[in-house]
Order: structure tokens, then C-alpha cells, then sequence
């Protein structure tokens, strides 16, 4: 019987960006319908390794698979399929200030799937009440729009077409802790609720903790742990317990 | 560093820019060109571009062709020829100063204005987040913009040229006694349709000009809030440095042909 290959795969993934290696041969999977958590420190590549996943970056070395197929070398048409797998939550939300907020959720049926304004528009107030915004949000500007609620209008425009992955970028990030908490009840639900796969990133301890089942610890270009969140307090690996003590003195640098 | 490396790399950097905004005008004509086209987003620019830019053309048109008339009346008079100023005036409206001065207007007032939007939607992730969406930003940010510049700016020329003549019509029967029905009879015998037709075809180019300088400074701004305002500042003296040059070349072109 053969084995279902990983949902999301990145193998030997190597890239340099100014002539600083941000990622040296990173190998790392998330299984289908898992939650994966990707912490570290400032500067030590999780951005850049979301965004190869996503194909906003091509790798210097090594591939990029979604199902087992390499997507790596992937353009035009055929990356646009893949973007269709994809939903992503960017860390300011990414909404488009000259759009209202329910044609920011529509974005991709409108000008992707050719979907009627009339019909997006009502899916698009369905999505936001999965994220508990009210139909009167629909017509605002994201300008009118507070932080947590943002938050919440990025969510809605990732889920709005059921993707098989959705990938989230410091979700919590900027936010006060109680609407943080809110923000990642929401993550798990609508991760639970579509049955998808999730790759979030963050360094908020508490949020990984929610919305993850395994954690994996990104530093100096290559994972240096991973396992499942209920291993995280008794991992003993030096990067992972000064990361969860938060202490300046360690192996880990202070991005200063 | 040696300074025949210097001028090396500095003519270098001259064909990579040159050959960066050949590329990106290349690949947003093909954008503007072919479908899927967004159509609101076209309706939007025409707006933006076109309608919004009316008041600042207008009052540059009127003001233009009143100190125009009043320039030509003065200098025609240190030879008795005070009589062909309407005829000066509408031949320097319609082949040159409408198209330019449109032009111009629109550099400061479009090309900022696109190169600050676009880049801000880069500072702020949401060029990748269209591009996530499935939709790509360069069909839906930069081909309707290119589109909606080449079909604006012609049509606001045609409006700065009708205000700026009437500008001089103003200024001549106002203060300097010209009989206005003359005036204007002496207007349209002496223009040609070439006059008007070949400063609409400069502002088609103007437009192409001022609306590519705003979206390849700020499609490809880094930075953050620096990287905008540089990519702005760019924007407008790169397309007021084409405007003029084009204006030249076109010039010389349409006087040869």
C-alpha cells in the first residue's frame, strides 16, 4: 500500500537573499489536515519560507511539493491553480485599501472565478459571518476598520473558497491578547470546519500552542526541532527552551 | 574606485534601467491588450485619470492661452503682424502647449499618485496577496492604468485645447480689442485638422509615458515608507524628462513627414 505523500513538503531548500543565507537545505512536511507551527526568532527565515511555499519566491536549491508534485519551477497558468489550493492570512491583513471589505473577501471570485457581483457579495457576507462580522461591515472601507477586525476580513478572504491549505502569517501579531485569543479561535474553527491543512508562523508561544498540532523551530536556516505540541515543554533542545523562557542568554542572538 | 570602472558601471546601470522599463512596458501593453481585461478597474482609472484631472487642465489651459495671446500680440508688434496672433496662438495650443502642459499636469498630479498607490500595495503585501488571490496584479494594477492614460490624455488635450484658445479669445477681444467673431473665423480657417490630430497622437504617447512612469516606480518600489516616496519623486521627473524628449522626437518626426 503506498503511503499518502505529505500535504505540503519543503525538501533541501536552500535561499539567499543579499548574500545572506536565509534557508540551508530546510526539510520539513506537514501531513494532510495537521496544523503546523513554525516558530522562531526575528529575522531567521519564516517569512521567506511560507512565501517559497506559496511560490511569491523561487529556492536557490531544492524543491517545493504540494501533494508530492514539485510546484517549484511553476508559472503562469499552472501557478495560478496552485494559488487556488492556497487560502493565506498575511500578517497586516494585505486588504486592498481602495476595496470595500466584502469586495476584499470576493477578491478571488470576482476577478478569479467570474463569479456575479450579486452572488459574491452574498458569499462574501456569509464568510464574514463565519468570522463573526455583521452584513453592515460589508460596505466599509478596510480604513474603517480596527486591527482584530482586519484580522478577521483577511480570514474570511482566505476561506471564502474552501482552499486545501491555508497558510498564516503572525496572525496574532499587533493584536491586544484577548482579541489575539479571539482571532485564534476563529483559526481553529474554520481550519476544523474545512478539514484543511494549516502552516501558521509565529513567535506569540500562546497562539502556537492553540492553533497547532506540531511545532517545528526554525534557526540559522534550518529547522533545529519539530514535534508535536505536547512535546514542546520537554523537547531539551537549548534553541526551544530559551525561545519558550524568552531569555536573551542562549544559543539564540537577539535580532538587535 | 578607477573612474573608467565608474563610468563602466554607471553606463551599465543606464542599458539595465533602460532595458527593465522596455521589458515592463512590453509586458503591461501585452496586460492592457489581451483579456482577461477588468473592466472596472479601467472604468476607475478613466476616472481617476481623466475626469479628476479636468479642473487642474482646464485652469492650466485657460491661463496658458491668455499670456500665449498676450506674448504673441507684443512680439508680433515689433513688425506690424499683431493680426496672426489668433492663428500662432491656436497653432501653439493644439500642436505643443495642450499636449505638453496636459501632460505635465498629469505627470505631477497621475504619475504620483499611481507610483505612491503601488507602492504602498507593495510595502503592504498586497500585490502578494493578489497574486495568492489568483489574480495577476500586473493585469489588474498596471494594463488598465496604461490603458486608461492613453485614452484620457488625448481626450483632456482636446479639452486644454478648445479652453487654452478660448483663453486667447478672452484676452484678445477683452483688452485688446479683437473682434471676437473674427478672431475665431480666422482660428478655424487656418487650422488644419494635422495641427489637432498630431498633438492628440504626442498626448496618446504622453499618456502611455506618464501612466508607465507612475506603475514601474511603484510596481517595483522597496523600502517601505523611503522606497515610496523615492519611488514618486522618480515617477513625476522621470515622466516630465520623457515628456519633454518624446515631444521633441515626434516633433521633428511629424515636421519631416
Amino acid at each position: 500500500m503506498s503511503q499518502t505523500p505529505p500535504k505540503l513538503e519543503w525538501r533541501d531548500v536552500a535561499i539567499r537573499l543579499s548574500d545572506r543565507p536565509v534557508l540551508q537545505d530546510l526539510t520539513l512536511s506537514v501531513a494532510p489536515g495537521r496544523s503546523l507551527v513554525i516558530i522562531g526568532g526575528s529575522g531567521q527565515g519564516k517569512s521567506v519560507t511560507i512565501k517559497l511555499a506559496l511560490g511569491l519566491m523561487t529556492p536557490d536549491a531544492g524543491q517545493v511539493l504540494v501533494d508530492g508534485v514539485d510546484t517549484t519551477g511553476a508559472v503562469g497558468a499552472a501557478r495560478r491553480a496552485l494559488f487556488r489550493r492556497f487560502g493565506m492570512l498575511f500578517q497586516g491583513a494585505a486588504l486592498f485599501d481602495s476595496l470595500t471589505v466584502w469586495e476584499n473577501v470576493a477578491f478571488r471570485l470576482l476577478n478569479a472565478d467570474g463569479v456575479p457581483r450579486r452572488l459574491a457579495r452574498e458569499q462574501a457576507v456569509e464568510a464574514l459571518a463565519k468570522v463573526r462580522l455583521g452584513a453592515e461591515v460589508a460596505a466599509l472601507y478596510p480604513g474603517d476598520l480596527s486591527g482584530g477586525m482586519q484580522k478577521r476580513v483577511g480570514l474570511a478572504r482566505a476561506i471564502i473558497a474552501a482552499p486545501e491549505i491555508i497558510i498564516f502569517d503572525e496572525p496574532t501579531t499587533g493584536l491586544d491578547p484577548i482579541t489575539a485569543d479571539a482571532v485564534n479561535d476563529l483559526i481553529v474553527e474554520q481550519v476544523r470546519g474545512l478539514g484543511c491543512t494549516a502552516i501558521s508562523i509565529t513567535h506569540d508561544l500562546a497562539s502556537a500552542r492553540k492553533i497547532g498540532d506540531d511545532i517545528a523551530m526554525l534557526h540559522g536556516g534550518r529547522i533545529v526541532w519539530s514535534g508535536p505540541v505536547s512535546a514542546l515543554d520537554r523537547s531539551e533542545n537549548p534553541y526551544v527552551e530559551q525561545f519558550i523562557a524568552g531569555r536573551a542568554d542562549g544559543p539564540i542572538t537577539a535580532a538587535l | 574606485m578607477n573612474p573608467i570602472r565608474a563610468v563602466g558601471r554607471a553606463t551599465l546601470d543606464i542599458f539595465r534601467t533602460i532595458g527593465q522599463v522596455a521589458l515592463f512596458a512590453g509586458q503591461g501593453v501585452f496586460s492592457a491588450l489581451s483579456p482577461p481585461w477588468f473592466a472596472r478597474q479601467l472604468a476607475r482609472q478613466i476616472m481617476a485619470i481623466g475626469y479628476l484631472s479636468l479642473p487642474e487642465v482646464g485652469l492650466t489651459a485657460v491661463f496658458t492661452g491668455a499670456a500665449l495671446a498676450l506674448n504673441i500680440y507684443t512680439g508680433g508688434g515689433r513688425f506690424n503682424a499683431e493680426q496672426i496672433m489668433p492663428q500662432i496662438v491656436a497653432l501653439g495650443i493644439t500642436r505643443e502647449l495642450g499636449p505638453v502642459l496636459a501632460a505635465l499636469m498629469l505627470a505631477g498630479r497621475v504619475s504620483a499618485a499611481i507610483a505612491a498607490e503601488l507602492g504602498a500595495m507593495r510595502a503592504t503585501e498586497q500585490i502578494d496577496a493578489m497574486k495568492t488571490l489568483s489574480t495577476d496584479p500586473f493585469r489588474y494594477l498596471v494594463g488598465p492604468r496604461l490603458l486608461a492614460g492613453v485614452l484620457t490624455l488625448p481626450l483632456l488635450t482636446a479639452v486644454a485645447d478648445v479652453i487654452g484658445i478660448a483663453g486667447g479669445w478672452l484676452v484678445a477681444t477683452r483688452t485688446l480689442a479683437f473682434n471676437p467673431s473674427l478672431y475665431l473665423r480666422n482660428t478655424a480657417d487656418f487650422l488644419t485638422g494635422w495641427d489637432v490630430e498630431s498633438g492628440l497622437i504626442k498626448a496618446a504617447v504622453f499618456g502611455f509615458i506618464v501612466t508607465l512612469m507612475g506603475c514601474y516606480h511603484g510596481y517595483n518600489a522597496t523600502g517601505g515608507a523611503r522606497g515610496v516616496g523615492r519611488a514618486t519623486t522618480l515617477a513625476v521627473v522621470s515622466a516630465a524628462i520623457l515628456i519633454f524628449l518624446c515631444d521633441y522626437l515626434l516633433t521633428t518626426w511629424f515636421s519631416r513627414a
